[in-house]
């Protein structure tokens, strides 16, 4: 019984000035967690919007058959669905009884939802339509004429596509990709639904925030949003300058 | 040799067109805009595709309707300037002219490389322009680094569209020769496209559209060198 009430686990937070270092790191870690599980769960599914984003986009902007404009609809619909519908729609495909949920329980043995796989998932869906929307206008306003003049040097159309494309249309790619990561940092309502608020496992920040408010500690949801503030706010800023620089030779004035 | 004869249906007549240039000659095809010229460089180039007949250059077939052959522009060896030039816009004149060695089926060395570029720069007059993006260069100086970076990947055939027709009038009589002078240099056929009756001049042949109303749309190709226009249905 002794013992027991010597663990660490038993007497954190309670007794701050008997606490070795090693506990004091891991308090460290606890404060920190949901910052670095945010940071990892936003970059991956900004990562998967962007690439899947991108990859429709060019498809769609220059392919036209039966039923785009219903398919480019989906596309766009987390866009403007409230979090939470997409948080039970999301449930209903990977969730215990849903298709996914099940295959995932059949081939690994463990289940999607409540993991912080299921949260990158659900900030990737609420993320995809910004990349979508902004990769379609910027691949779209391409000038035809330059990808033509590439094929024509000998260029075929991945070349094309990563010597051209994608450089002329990078403005509006970064745009989409900074509103993207935004979306995919602040993501709560779905993300809640599909992956809960496990401390360590699936807390991100939103929720991080979100509980400790609730919970009347007002000083852990101080600093954690101070945190996201300089975190989001260095980020966009470096963002727009560096596709600024990239984007001068757009506007250079013509000496003529 | 660049011989060409193929139909093309387009949204208001059907295009049919059938001649052949040799390396010391340049074809210009005339006629007004909306009579399809742009739209016979883009067949030659492999930007569109026709519907029947045979393209050849150097002997080498580019399209076959009836072999079902129609190589990809990138494996055509077709030079091509466009109408606004098209010069890629995040890259410096030195890098558009590089672009094709680059990117083509080129096994070149690096200084085999460098030396073409700075001999195209010397032939052009461009050799201080190389680090200047599209964008600050005028319309002259963006043509000539359009005909460098076009002449840098050894074309079969090197086609123009309308290439003086973003000049003012002083430096379109100075490029018309410097297209002659450049042609006589390179010795491959030339085809050129304007809608301007002073360029025709340039031309060692010359094919002029023409609207040809009371033919049917089955009549048999005319077999002379000129293309007709004939009304769907």
């Amino acid at each position: 019984m002794k013992d027991m009430a010597l663990k660490p686990s038993a007497c954190k937070g309670v007794k701050f000035n008997t606490l070795t270092r090693p506990e004091l790191h891991e308090m460290e870690n606890d404060f920190l967690a949901p910052l670095f599980l945010s940071l990892r769960v936003a970059v991956l599914a900004t990562a998967l919007a962007f690439i899947f984003g991108i990859v429709l986009a060019w498809l769609f902007s220059r392919k036209s058959f039966w039923g785009k404009e219903i398919i480019e609809t989906i596309f766009t619909i987390p866009l403007v669905l409230p979090p939470t519908v997409i948080g039970f729609g999301l449930l209903l495909i990977i969730g215990k009884h849903g298709p996914l949920g099940k295959l995932s329980e059949i081939f690994f043995q463990r289940q999607i939802i409540f993991t912080w796989g299921a949260a990158v998932i659900a900030a990737a869906v609420v993320a995809f339509p910004l990349v979508y929307q902004n990769a379609k206008a910027a691949l779209e306003s391409v000038d035809a004429n330059q990808e033509r003049a590439a094929r024509t040097l000998g260029a075929k159309e991945t070349e094309v596509f990563f010597t051209v494309t994608f450089p002329l249309a990078w403005p509006g790619l970064a745009a989409g990709l900074i509103l993207a990561f935004a979306r995919a940092l602040g993501e709560f309502g779905a993300t809640l639904m599909v992956a809960g608020n496990i401390p360590g496992k699936t807390q991100t920040i939103p929720m991080a925030i979100y509980f400790a408010v609730e919970a009347g500690d007002h000083k852990t949801a101080l600093f954690l949003t101070l945190i996201v503030f300089i975190f989001s706010f260095s980020l966009i800023l470096g963002l727009n300058q560096w596709s600024k620089r990239k984007v001068k030779y757009f506007t250079a004035k013509g000496r003529n | 040799m660049l011989q060409a004869f193929f139909q093309k249906k387009l949204p208001e007549f059907t295009l049919k067109a059938e001649f052949s240039v040799a390396e010391n000659e340049i074809l210009v095809l005339a006629g007004p805009s909306g009579s399809g010229k742009t739209t016979i460089l883009e067949c030659l180039a492999g930007l569109q595709k026709p519907e029947a007949g045979k393209i050849k250059a150097n002997g080498k077939v580019l399209f076959s309707a009836v072999k079902k052959i129609n190589l990809p522009p990138w494996q055509r060896q077709i030079g091509y300037i466009f109408q606004d030039y098209a010069l890629f816009q995040h890259l410096t004149a030195k890098e558009n002219i590089l672009y094709g060695l680059k990117h083509g089926a080129n096994n070149q060395k690096k200084a085999e490389k460098k030396a073409k570029l700075m001999k195209l720069l010397a032939l052009f007059e461009i050799t201080h322009l190389q680090e200047s993006y599209p964008a600050q260069l005028s319309g002259g100086e963006r043509q000539r680094v359009a005909l460098a970076r076009a002449l840098v990947t050894e074309p079969a055939v090197l086609l123009l569209d309308e290439p003086l027709a973003a000049l003012d009038r002083k430096l379109r009589v100075k490029l018309r020769e410097e297209i002659k002078k450049i042609h006589a240099l390179w010795q491959i056929p030339f085809v050129l496209v304007t809608h301007y009756r002073c360029e025709i001049e340039l031309g060692d042949k010359v094919i002029t559209a023409r609207k040809d109303r009371g033919v049917k749309f089955n009549a048999p190709i005319r077999l002379t060198e000129e293309i007709c226009f004939t009304e769907n249905g």
